[in-house]
């Protein structure tokens, strides 16, 4: 197993150039005041350099720290002054800047491509997967049972899924397709397939990409707040996440791939970004780039590029500019142009559940769709507060040592529970398909087993009501019997050690939900019709009542019940359909449902996930509205040890190593002295570690006695004494202060709109502490009653 | 190793599926195209499927229900019933992600074998004789640059591609395990 072939060195050899050159074209930061570039990263491309650590240099920063996003806009701004001033220089310099502004639309391109082809290609592979479980097409076995039977002409009306090229294990293995031992063989093998990719995946997760379990989107929530997760968004990840997560969907779990795929988007991202040094040094720009993906990753989940965005907008991304919402828009298209393409689904749609129908719906049913916001809204409440115990006890207890053990049973008990009942048995996305979709004349399934009249003439899509005939009864207590599973399956699915995702989950409750009452409406107006609400606007005959529109209204309000999504929910819910005339039944199932499932509880699934793991994330949709003060937040409180300063000359090199040795705090304070405590800036621990180590390698003269100094001129020393060092380049000279008086109402909102890491606190000039973004956050934590010490990073 | 082989892997899976896109377009199979009319039953004829291989503009009753099995006053009711789609399939598209997602499969259980059941057998057997005996247990302090300088100053010292990416492979694993802890061990991200 070396790469060591001809053909991989070369390989390898171009990529390294090609990186090189997209490098020189778009300008790395070499002269950049404010670094020092300690490691020739960037400069000679050559193939050992490939392989090698990158060296950490002065501005990057280390794992789960959080980034200064003023630094990084700064840093920008620098680079783009620099740029715009070289470019007047010559014609080259002039198309250097045109290729570094252009360079933002080529990446988000680029992840557009990638996005939209990984998604065909998990969408293609799960289709086929999924069938596999029960059987194999004989004439080509890379076909899924629709596409088997797809030139095939025995298909006869009764029996539209039967051909002979398809065979189920059963008929393969002992030839046999109907009877007790048949379907006892077709059960087991069921649960051995299902059981072997569960395994697969973990397995494959836990050897490779440990990151790539989960939804990902509380995580990616938090990176794009500016926290730092290295490897979250690596190149293993994304490999592995897109293998298991077919995998997992094809084993008939209880989950989606929705959430996943967004963590897939961003990981194209990430890696499209570090192409670019535009991007890959600068934090904040990347997380630009990150939201653009995470739009691009919901539009080709959901086939809804508009809504792709507002989801970016509204639950993934932190800063969102207006230049982004462009660019969002871009790769969120290019994504969706591309996955339709590739054409997955073979009827040139995006998505597996697109209906097409048009009736209209009336006002009185607005009293239902109401109630199926109620419903959404209870679940959505339910499964957080269970889902979060859960996940809790999987964290604490020992049942978080046997995360393999725990992905084999609950794959058993879903194959176990889920093969008897046809509703179930089948993938979520086609059990969504088949409760959307409208009952035609044509439709064979038990759901649309309606008593037809033989006298009938209309036109397939104006069938009238019609009166239900066994079929359907025996439809609606299976589909029960399925809700209740799904709703007590998800919450132990949703957290496991593998790729999970909870839209398709939650649409499938709610799509069940809403059909079962779209039938009971519709059977009740159909005997009822002398009734007063139903006299206006149904007479027998006619067609009033849709179930399929029920079915999606119940799926908009769990959805927006456990996500707390509002506007994007019903975008992309209207994106799905393509019917605007149903947007104020959406709207009305999502409002209410956000206010029921607020009533309860102000977080959302993504948010109750952050708090569980205790990640540094300020949300800005929190309102603080306490009374206290920055003396009451601040470090260091009365009785505890007096801040750790730097002075400004006065220090010598063992000095300051001593201090960072003994402490770990990320930064110090630099002040006049220790008598006068007056603030001259802030020093980073990661510079002064680097520099320190820097100029002990590279300068002459500098020992541990040697004086370090943050002025611009060196102090007077006697002379014999050794060379002093100048850290100036390393000091932040512009510190976010605020007075001991200020209220943290406002100190809140400054961490919240600049994204600061820490804040000094001043009193007369004079420096008094110290407050940091884990502080304000264990004091909102406190304020609200909730442990503190669930903070945990830094 | 792992690293340019996940680069690797990634380069020769987006080849491929950027080629995709490009013969997915093209290769019209002329049985990728169908016009599937259903028919219900009408009277005492019963329920029918029709497919046939025409063009967009010619998929509708008329052309596609042969024979018709009504006479010639009936044809428009029952025609009126019939719902007739226009679909197409790229059957060169499926075959081929399908087997390279397989062979990608394939290949990292191979990995994953050789990794958690080869290599620990071939370590046993050269332990002590090799200066690569790097355990994988031994992760040390967590001072940010320590490793960082071990690999770096040996990797001046060999400059050889073998070495290189022998390194290359243990910062990887080392990597991987730090996340397998964080993950499944500690609990401390994504409970």
């Amino acid at each position: 197993m070396v790469c060591g072939g001809i053909l991989e060195n070369l390989i390898l050899k171009c990529l390294a150039k090609l990186r090189e050159s997209i490098d020189i074209l778009v300008f790395p930061l070499h002269t950049d005041s404010n670094m020092v570039n300690a490691g020739d990263m960037n400069g000679s491309g050559n193939l050992m350099d490939f392989l090698d650590e990158p060296f950490p240099d002065v501005g990057t920063y280390e794992d789960f720290h959080t980034i200064d996003w003023l630094r990084e806009k700064s840093r920008d701004t620098d680079r783009h002054r620099k740029i715009t001033s070289k470019s007047k220089e010559s014609i080259w310099e002039f198309i250097k800047s045109l290729l570094d502004a252009w360079s933002g639309w080529v990446v988000m391109l680029l992840i557009g491509l990638l996005a939209g082809t990984l998604a065909g290609v998990i969408d293609l592979a799960v289709d086929w997967m999924t069938d596999l479980k029960e059987g194999v097409c004989l004439s080509a076995f890379w076909y899924s049972h629709e596409q088997c039977c797809w030139t095939s002409n025995e298909t006869t009306f009764d029996d539209r899924d039967k051909c002979p090229l398809w065979q189920k294990w059963s008929e393969l293995l002992v030839s046999q397709s109907e009877g007790a031992s048949a379907y006892i063989l077709n059960y087991f093998l069921y649960i051995m397939w299902a059981l072997c990719f569960a395994f697969l995946a973990v397995s494959l997760v836990r050897v490779f990409a440990p990151y790539a379990c989960g939804s990902g989107i509380p995580e990616i929530k938090t990176i794009l707040s500016g926290f730092i997760i290295r490897g979250y968004l690596g190149k293993w990840t994304l490999l592995i996440k897109t293998v298991t997560l077919v995998l997992v969907v094809s084993s008939g779990l209880s989950l989606g791939k929705e959430g996943p795929l967004v963590h897939v988007a961003c990981c194209c991202g990430n890696f499209f970004s570090s192409l670019f040094s535009k991007y890959s040094k600068n934090e904040g720009k990347r997380r630009e780039v990150l939201s653009a993906a995470a739009a691009a990753g919901v539009s080709v989940a959901f086939g809804a590029p508009i809504g792709g965005v507002l989801f970016s907008l509204e639950e993934v991304s932190y800063y969102f500019p207006l230049k982004t919402l462009w660019r969002s828009f871009f790769a969120a298209l290019v994504a969706a142009f591309t996955l339709r393409s590739i054409n997955p689904f073979g009827n040139s749609r995006l998505v597996l559940f697109y209906v097409e129908y048009h009736t209209p719906w009336y006002m009185a049913e607005l009293f239902p769709f109401i109630l199926l916001g109620v419903f959404g809204g209870l679940w959505g409440t339910l499964f957080i507060r269970c889902n979060i115990a859960w996940c809790r006890r999987r964290k604490t207890t020992r049942l978080g040592k046997y995360p393999v053990l725990e992905v084999i049973v609950i794959t058993a008990i879903t194959a176990i529970i889920a093969y008897p009942n046809p509703y179930t048995r089948r993938s979520t996305s086609e059990l969504i398909s088949e409760l959307f979709n409208d009952c035609g004349a044509l439709e064979s399934s038990q759901l649309c087993d309606y008593i037809n009249d033989p006298n009938m003439t209309r036109p397939v899509d104006d069938i009238p009501d019609r009166p239900a005939g066994p079929g359907v009864y025996t439809a609606m207590w299976q589909l029960a019997l399925a809700l209740v599973f799904k709703i007590v399956i998800t919450i132990f699915t949703f957290g496991m050690k593998i790729p999970s995702g909870l839209f398709i989950p939650s649409m499938a409750v709610g799509a069940m939900a809403g059909r079962m009452v779209g039938i009971g409406v519709e059977q009740l107006a159909y005997h009822h019709h002398d009734w007063i609400i139903f006299r206006n606007w149904c007479r027998p005959g006619a067609d009033c009542v849709t179930p399929g529109l029920y079915a999606m209204v119940g799926a908009a309000a769990c959805l927006g019940g456990v996500t707390r999504m509002t506007v994007s929910l019903v975008v992309i819910m209207f994106e799905l359909t393509g019917g605007l005339e149903y947007i104020v039944p959406l709207m009305a199932a999502a409002v209410t449902s956000k206010w029921v499932a607020d009533a309860f509880g102000k977080e959302g699934i993504y948010e109750a996930h952050i708090h569980l793991n205790g990640y540094p994330f300020l949300d800005v949709k929190d309102e603080f509205t306490h009374r206290t003060l920055a003396t009451d937040v601040m470090r260091p409180r009365r009785g505890e040890a007096p801040l750790s300063v730097l002075t400004q000359d006065s220090m010598t090199v063992e000095d300051v190593e001593t201090l960072i040795k003994e402490t770990d705090y990320n930064g110090f304070p630099v002040v006049v002295s220790k008598d006068s405590e007056r603030l001259i800036g802030f020093a980073q621990r990661r510079e002064l570690i680097l520099a320190i180590k820097n100029a002990r390698q590279r300068q002459d003269g500098v020992v541990s006695n040697s004086i370090v100094y943050f002025t611009e001129d060196p102090p007077e020393l006697p002379p014999n004494s050794p060379h002093p060092l100048k850290l100036r380049r390393i000091l932040n000279l512009s510190p976010f202060t605020v007075t001991d008086h200020t209220p943290m109402e406002t100190v809140v909102d400054i961490f919240r709109k600049l994204g600061l890491r820490q804040c000094l606190v001043t009193r007369s000039g004079r420096l008094l502490g110290i407050i940091t973004k884990k502080d304000v956050l264990r004091h909102m934590a406190q304020m609200a009653n909730q442990d503190p010490e669930s903070i945990m990073f830094n | 190793m792992a690293a340019c082989c996940g680069g690797w892997a990634r380069l020769c899976s987006l080849l491929a599926f950027a080629a995709l896109a490009g013969l997915g377009a093209e290769a019209k199979n002329s049985e990728d195209v169908r016009c599937k009319c259903i028919c219900p039953p009408y009277k005492d004829h019963s329920g029918h499927i029709y497919n046939k291989n025409v063009s967009q503009k010619d998929c509708d009753c008329l052309h596609v229900v042969e024979p018709m099995p009504v006479p010639g006053p009936d044809v428009e009711a029952y025609c009126l019933r019939c719902e007739c789609k226009y679909e197409e399939r790229s059957s060169v598209t499926i075959k081929v992600t399908i087997i390279i997602y397989l062979s990608i499969l394939g290949l990292l259980l191979l990995y994953m074998v050789y990794l958690t059941l080869v290599e620990p057998i071939l370590k046993r057997r050269l332990f002590g004789h090799s200066q690569l005996i790097q355990s994988d247990e031994d992760i040390g302090d967590h001072q940010p640059f320590a490793n960082a300088h071990d690999v770096l100053a040996r990797s001046r010292s060999r400059a050889n591609v073998l070495n290189k990416v022998e390194y290359a492979q243990q910062r990887w694993k080392l990597q991987v395990q730090e996340q397998r802890k964080s993950v499944f061990d500690r609990h401390v991200v994504l409970s």
